[in-house]
């Protein structure tokens, strides 16, 4: 993984677009968020492989980046984004990680199923 | 006084702290106000507390107390555009420019009242305040309203200086408090349950001046 830069996410958007795609969009504190710090809610929701298709499309912000993807009938939106695996030439595979580096936010699409 | 005002703000509660008061003093004075609300704030994290609200009510929950809200400044005329929280600065910019020119062709106003770009926080606040600006920039210099932007990003200060419009609205507390309270998913302010809130000094302190910039064409 590298830190996003965003022409190339932009680019790879783009080259998504108006077509079927799967995708697996995630965020979560951890599971041990309440039993390390118990002033905090432990909170964690993922989809994935289900089948989305967009019409526009872009990323936003200046790191931590947005994403925001606009369908016909409804939106895909990610807060938090900071890295992109820059070997995977078919999949657009996004995370964004803490200081420590942990997960904390997930935006994956593909042609075909994860 | 203004006759014809026209607001464009993004979320259901985005007018009732910055910009009611100024809004009531208007109405009393005879003007004509149209709030065009971008979103219906769906998704907000703030539910109540305890939380009344969840993801699926939430819409609806917040359009009434938008229409409460309204109700409480005395606006006539409420225009829900429809667009979704947090998806502003992806959306179609074209479409957001269309619907604002659309308003300003209506209404013709002779202000209108925006959050000032780059400087509202958030990033809904940030890209409806740039669409009003873009959108009045593309008329003749001589047709465009004069825009009073909210600004209240930590650097503001700094980058675009002191606000240059101030208004008193110290006369108008009571429908500003009562705008605030609208709002009962969204916000509790201890103070303003007290009774008579408006005759607290801590409040007309926090709550009786609103400040604007108007907003510099290139």
């Amino acid at each position: 993984m590298l830190p996003i830069q965003n022409v190339e996410i932009q680019n790879r958007i783009d080259s998504l677009k108006d077509q079927d795609l799967y995708i697996h969009l995630e965020l979560t504190t951890g599971a041990y968020a309440a039993h390390n710090d118990s002033t905090k809610h432990p909170a964690a929701n993922f989809i994935t492989n289900a089948l989305i298709r967009y019409g526009i499309g872009s990323i936003s912000g200046n790191g931590p980046y947005r994403v925001g993807l606009k369908m016909e009938k409804g939106w895909i939106y990610a807060e938090g984004l900071t890295h992109y695996d820059e070997t995977d030439a078919e999949r657009l595979i996004m995370a964004g990680h803490d200081s420590s580096g942990k997960l904390v936010v997930a935006l994956q699409l593909s042609r075909e199923p994860f | 006084m203004e006759q014809r005002i026209l607001v464009v703000l993004p979320h259901p509660d985005d007018e009732c702290f910055g910009i009611s008061g100024t809004l009531a003093k208007h109405i009393a004075a005879g003007a004509q106000v149209t709030y065009a609300c971008l979103t219906l704030g769906e998704r907000a994290r703030n539910m109540g507390n305890p939380p009344f609200a969840n993801r699926i009510t939430l819409p609806q929950i917040r359009k009434g107390e938008l229409e409460q809200s309204c109700k409480a400044i005395g606006i006539q005329d409420l225009r829900l555009l429809g667009f979704h929280d947090k998806t502003l600065e992806f959306e179609d910019q074209d479409l957001l420019d269309l619907k604002i020119g659309e308003l300003l062709a209506e209404l013709n106003p002779t202000l209108v009242i925006t959050f000032f770009p780059g400087f509202a926080v958030h990033p809904d606040h940030d890209a409806t305040g740039a669409a009003v600006v873009r959108t009045i920039g593309k008329l003749q210099p001589s047709a465009r309203p004069p825009v009073h932007c909210l600004a209240f990003s930590h650097n503001h200060q700094e980058s675009i200086g002191a606000p240059d419009v101030l208004v008193d609205v110290s006369e108008f507390l009571q429908q500003k408090i009562a705008s605030v309270l609208s709002h009962r998913s969204q916000f509790y302010v201890p103070q303003l349950f007290e009774k008579n809130p408006h005759k607290n000094r801590e409040v007309q302190e926090r709550f009786g001046t609103e400040r604007f910039y108007t907003y510099k064409f290139a």
